[in-house]
């Protein structure tokens, strides 16, 4: 339709990989950023808002997992752990040093880095469930520290508080001023994640997902990639993890259990494993769906129910349509809502001739 | 152009709000209270019978006319224990305009209490949250309005003295916790009252999910054979506890539960309550059925053709849901009578909520005295043993060692 990609050819390599495939394609990306840099703070209650900086910060999370699960094919169950030591390397920073934010995030995704390496390294000799497994042990031994060690912990508590993040004087401590605080770390994120994907540390990663033998034969340092990839991808909790402890005002190790880790597996394996766009679905679907069913059905339920019998109804089968939902999805296009997205597109590419 | 695409979005907006509801609070008589609850997480075994008491109550407050004229309406989101829900919870009570909220979880309750003090609207935390969360001055929108952990603590260390004859003198009290953080938070409350009484504390530690405690039984009855044993778990571990400890045959009346391990349905996990025969419990509200209140729910059901709920049978948590929102509409009907009975702020109920005192409710409510200094209410609690086949009390509100909580409450105020 008004999307013409006739007339453009690609003669170089550098023209094949690039950003943009197509010159329209900087004026989609414009009209985005109006609408979220203008348009939506400008007009939307602040309650929405609020939904909307969970949603980044758990694309931020969702892209770091996917790097690793989707591009890499390295599963791990550690993810949460690995926010959980981004949060508290910059909660003790920010407490103890009383650095910046723009010192400690970083900070956060480097420990965090350094750390995955280290769970990562089973990763050399073994694959798949295995994997797994061994990343939960990671999950679990980090838990543990956390727990148990108060100059980590910070005392029997186990949490540190942190003072809202601030940039010249200027204090990110509403709803509104925090969208663009996490605004701006979540493109980071995708800018970051879209260049690494078309880059060459990204095609080793697919190289080494798709058959690790025979990236090694062509010259792929298997081991270098596949740690590399672990601690890209909990840089990335790192920061998601920091995310969460300014945003919430605390670090807290109960925020980061295994049923998080969960969680954002779910997230990438719904929106499409190996694809940005469909960390980005997975977030917005993981973050949304409870929140939508549950006023959709605040609002059918008040017409057969009491509030008191409504709250027992909404809770159970709240759960069960976010539970069919995945697994309708997830029939209809295995491969996640990326797909389901690009195939939506496609026929509408040749709209209204199907060939 | 922004007008124009304001008033555009605005049409938007009211159309989604019309399709998606989110009721504004319409009547010009109505107040708005948040919970927050869990009927679907972790902790669902209590929230399922927490939140109808909750509820219950506030529908007899409605069907007697409202407070002070006031009708209440309750928005309640299930969190599923997780934070970020938690979050999303609050923001939308906010656009809701609720005057107050009642939380629901530990880490919830520490990841809004910062958020809570921004949009002063005020939060209640029984049973969860810090224990420092207690000093009004720190958390000034935190209410715990119930015993925290270090004064249930001090509450448990007293009863054990009581029931080893007034003296503690070179005896062994063994500490069973759930490794989490707020298992260790009685910690420091223990080991000073340890050196302070002169009594011997050895803790043993329950991993996480806590259903595997076999070897942690093994150790206290064998080796360290304590005069009394002191547990503070969560979830299905308080029945596991029970079993074992039995299983061992260590006698259960010399062992005394923290709140969140006390409940009916815990006791009978165990299997039933002979079994648990002798088991202390402390409670931070009323147990049973014979209060005043909860005949007048009763009467209320009958009046609409309805049998009362089943949840009432587990007075345990029902009876907590019960105190949390007699203490709501306490601190709004105080603030409602500090404005001659025009709508309150959230901030003039936070002072509503810091005035309360002698609102026992029939004895469902302990003698507590909020103020502005002290969020917790003194931190009263009761005994309850297992006898005959029930919970029966055994020791009536009191407060143990208060003073030792207090110097750890200034300690930690003067931390910050």
């Amino acid at each position: 339709m008004f999307h013409r990609e006739s007339g453009f050819f690609k003669t170089t390599y550098a023209a094949d990989a690039a950003l943009y495939p197509l010159p329209i394609a900087k004026w989609t990306v414009a009209a985005l950023a109006l609408l979220f840099v203008v348009i939506i703070p400008l007009t939307v209650h602040e309650y929405y808002l609020s939904i909307l900086n969970l949603i980044f910060i758990a694309i931020v999370g969702a892209l770091g997992l996917n790097i690793l699960v989707g591009y890499t094919g390295q599963i791990s169950i550690g993810h949460a752990a690995f926010m959980s030591v981004g949060a508290y390397t910059a909660a003790n920073l920010a407490v103890k040093l009383g650095l910046p934010f723009w010192i400690t995030l970083p900070a956060g995704g480097l420990m965090a880095a350094a750390i995955g390496v280290i769970v990562g390294m089973p990763s050399l000799r073994i694959k798949g469930l295995y994997l797994a497994i061994a990343t939960l042990a990671g999950q679990l031994i980090i838990e543990w520290t956390i727990n148990r060690v108060p100059a980590i912990s910070g005392g029997a508590q186990a949490s540190i508080e942190v003072d809202r993040p601030s940039l010249f004087g200027f204090s990110f401590n509403t709803q509104g001023s925090l969208y663009f605080f996490l605004l701006f770390f979540a493109v980071l994120a995708i800018i970051a994640t879209l260049n690494l994907a078309r880059s060459r540390i990204g095609r080793a990663f697919v190289a080494v997902r798709d058959q690790d033998i025979a990236a090694e034969i062509i010259g792929i340092n298997i081991y270098r990639y596949k740690l590399l990839a672990f601690a890209i991808s909990s840089f990335y909790a790192g920061v998601c993890g920091v995310l969460y402890t300014y945003y919430f005002g605390i670090a807290n190790y109960e925020q980061f259990q295994l049923i998080v880790s969960i969680d954002y597996l779910a997230m990438i394996i719904i929106g499409g494993l190996g694809s940005v766009l469909g960390s980005i679905f997975g977030a917005v679907f993981v973050t949304l769906l409870p929140i939508v069913i549950r006023i959709f059905m605040e609002d059918v339920g008040s017409l057969f129910f009491t509030t008191a019998e409504m709250a027992n109804v909404i809770s159970g089968l709240r759960l069960g349509v976010f539970g069919g939902l995945i697994i309708f999805f997830l029939i209809v296009e295995p491969e996640g809502l990326n797909r389901l997205w690009r195939n939506i597109r496609s026929y509408f590419r040749v709209w209204p001739f199907s060939y | 152009m922004t007008r124009f695409v304001r008033s555009w979005l605005g049409v938007a907006a009211t159309t989604a709000t019309l399709v998606f509801g989110g009721g504004q609070a319409f009547a010009q008589k109505e107040l708005v209270f948040g919970l927050q609850c869990d009927r679907t997480g972790p902790t669902a075994t209590v929230g399922v019978n927490l939140c109808p008491g909750y509820h219950d109550y506030i529908g007899l407050v409605n069907s007697k006319g409202g407070v002070e004229g006031f009708k209440i309406k309750v928005l309640e989101i299930d969190n599923e224990y997780k934070v970020p829900p938690a979050m999303e919870a609050h923001e939308r009570f906010k656009k809701e305009g609720a005057v107050l909220e009642g939380l629901y979880g530990t880490p919830q309750t520490a990841a809004l209490n910062k958020k809570l003090e921004e949009d002063k609207i005020l939060g209640t935390s029984p049973g969860f949250g810090t224990a420092s969360a207690a000093d009004g001055k720190r958390f000034p929108y935190t209410f715990p309005i119930a015993a925290s952990y270090w004064s249930q603590a001090g509450a448990a260390v007293a009863f054990a003295k009581e029931r080893l004859g007034g003296n503690l003198k070179g005896k062994k009290i063994a500490y069973l916790f759930y490794d989490n953080p707020a298992g260790k938070e009685a910690l420091p409350i223990l080991e000073d009252l340890a050196k302070a009484e002169g009594f011997e504390m050895r803790t043993f530690a329950v991993p996480a999910p806590g259903v595997e405690m076999g070897a942690q039984i093994l150790d206290i009855t064998g080796r360290f054979k304590p005069d009394f044993v002191i547990t503070h778990l969560f979830g299905r571990a308080p029945s596991v506890s029970m079993k074992e400890l039995k299983g061992k045959g260590f006698p259960l009346s010399k062992v005394v539960a923290f709140v969140w391990g006390s409940a009916e349905a815990d006791i009978i996990a165990a299997g039933g309550m002979g079994v648990a025969e002798g088991y202390n419990t402390i409670q931070f509200a009323g147990v049973g059925k014979d209060f005043p209140v909860l005949k007048d729910i009763e009467a209320m059901y009958k009046a609409q053709g309805k049998t009362p709920p089943k949840e009432m049978d587990s007075t345990v948590y029902y009876n907590r849901g019960v105190l949390i929102a007699a203490l709501h509409v306490e601190a709004v009907r105080n603030a409602i009578k500090a404005k001659n009975g025009a709508a309150p702020t959230s901030e003039e109920v936070k002072n509503g909520m810091e005035s309360i005192k002698g609102f026992t409710l029939g004895g469902l409510v302990p003698p507590m005295e909020i103020t502005p200094a002290d969020h917790e209410g003194g931190g009263w609690v009761q005994i309850w043993t297992v006898k005959g086949g029930k919970l029966t009390k055994t020791k009536d509100w009191f407060q143990g060692y208060r003073s030792v909580i207090q110097k750890h409450l200034d300690a930690e105020s003067k931390k910050s």
